[in-house]
């Protein structure tokens, strides 16, 4: 306890009298609770988060062991500056680059009512959205139950399915990393499991520039040669 | 009126001040701080939880203007990469540099100039650090050996990358060309944590 007894049981003369010392605890405890406070804040929330990302090697593929896409459920994303997001659904071909319409733009916007990035990537992608919601719902019923594993590879099982989402995105020189890790961040929203960071072309770059002239680039400069 | 008996309640707070302490030691001992970077870098958000590897890791430091540092967080590993990049660009350490170098975190300077910034005190270091930069160029690419020599003494080691937010994409492209180039293809981006949308 904290009380120290000085002397011994009776007064006796000649002898100290016996003080009673008190020490109040509760500033220590207080102050120990603000320290424990910050440890405990330190600890856990300057943990930062991680992003696992394969990158696809520079080797060669052979043309029939490239994964094959369906044109449809293509989509590709091209990140330009001043956070904007440039799109077109599947393959382009030649008579794309006259005209301008065919690229269209959008923004970072998480927002699902408007015409933001997340609300396209969840109309094409609905299929797929609706069965991972569906397995967390599974999962949150049988009261976190299920495996991690096999959460795990079902849900590999959607997003890999031959009808879900395939994206590609192609990050421009004027975009920055934030425009990057947004876009992968809604890869993992949208439960898109096939995309792909790859280089942009320069078909791309004329077709940004002939979409952001309205058409003038494209008709005072040559359209590049099919890649 | 009865008179309300004043109560004069002492609780004693020995015990409460003991477990307090007792909390306190486990916290202090348990947390381990961030090494202080060179540069200070803001991450991007993302609604990602995975945590970040505590062991055996290469994390590569990016800032705005595409200066590269990197830390290899054994030791042992760390001093083996030395040794080898040493003897593969001819600079020849003492014991007193060898060991400067393992107090500090970074490796963020040119091979030619290692003896000299090893032989300033530890607080000019970080200053002298954020002029040069670990060279990435094609001519002189020191970053991608250090990475590789790292790999090959250990297969193991993960790499992490971390960026400012505001780095433009054409310096992280070096980056990640760099690695590629090594068949270094999975690695992991630093983040911070933000709250994931409702329903997904």
């Amino acid at each position: 306890m904290a009380n120290i007894d000085t002397g011994g049981g009776k007064a006796q003369k000649g002898k100290p009298k016996k003080i009673t010392l008190r020490v109040d605890f509760t500033p220590m405890v207080d102050m120990n609770m603000l320290l424990i406070t910050f440890f405990m804040l330190v600890t856990t929330l300057s943990k930062p988060q991680v992003m696992e990302i394969a990158m696809p090697s520079d080797q060669k593929v052979e043309e029939n062991q490239a994964p094959k896409v369906k044109e449809s459920k293509a989509i590709t994303l091209l990140l330009g500056g001043e956070d904007k997001v440039y799109y077109y659904p599947g393959k382009l071909d030649e008579s794309a680059y006259s005209d301008y319409t065919v690229l269209k733009e959008t923004t970072y916007s998480s927002n699902t009512s408007n015409e933001g990035l997340r609300s396209i990537l969840l109309e094409r992608n609905e299929n797929a959205v609706n069965r991972m919601r569906e397995l967390k719902l599974e999962r949150a019923e049988k009261g976190n139950k299920m495996p991690e594993e096999e959460f795990r590879e079902r849900s590999k099982d959607i997003k890999g399915d031959m009808n879900a989402l395939t994206v590609i995105i192609k990050p421009m020189s004027t975009s920055n990393y934030k425009n990057l890790v947004d876009a992968l961040d809604e890869m993992q929203i949208c439960s898109v499991g096939k995309y792909a960071i790859v280089d942009v072309t320069d078909g791309d770059r004329f077709l940004v520039e002939n979409y952001k002239t309205k058409g003038a680039y494209g008709a005072a400069h040559l359209a590049p040669r099919n890649q | 009126m009865a008179k309300v008996k004043k109560h004069n309640v002492l609780i004693d707070m020995t015990a409460m001040s003991d477990v307090t302490v007792l909390l306190l030691t486990f916290f202090m001992l348990t947390s381990t701080f961030l090494p202080l970077e060179p540069v200070r870098v803001t991450a991007p958000a993302s609604i990602l939880e995975f945590k970040v590897p505590e062991y055996n890791v290469i994390n590569i430091l990016v800032d705005l203007q595409g200066k590269v540092f990197v830390s290899i967080d054994r030791p042992e590993v760390r001093m083996k990469a030395l040794e080898k990049m040493s003897d593969e660009y001819g600079v020849t350490l003492n014991d007193r540099q060898k060991k400067a170098f393992l107090e500090q975190p970074f490796i963020g300077v040119p091979m030619n100039r290692l003896p000299a910034f090893l032989d300033l005190p530890l607080r000019e270091q970080d200053e002298a650090m954020r002029q040069y930069g670990i060279p990435s160029d094609s001519t002189n690419n020191q970053f991608i050996n250090w990475v590789r020599t790292a790999r090959e003494i250990d297969s193991e080691i993960k790499i992490t990358i971390k960026a400012d937010q505001e780095t433009p994409y054409p310096l992280i492209e070096t980056v990640m060309k760099n690695l590629v180039k090594i068949k270094a293809n999975r690695y992991s981006l630093i983040t911070v944590l933000r709250g994931a949308p409702e329903g997904f």
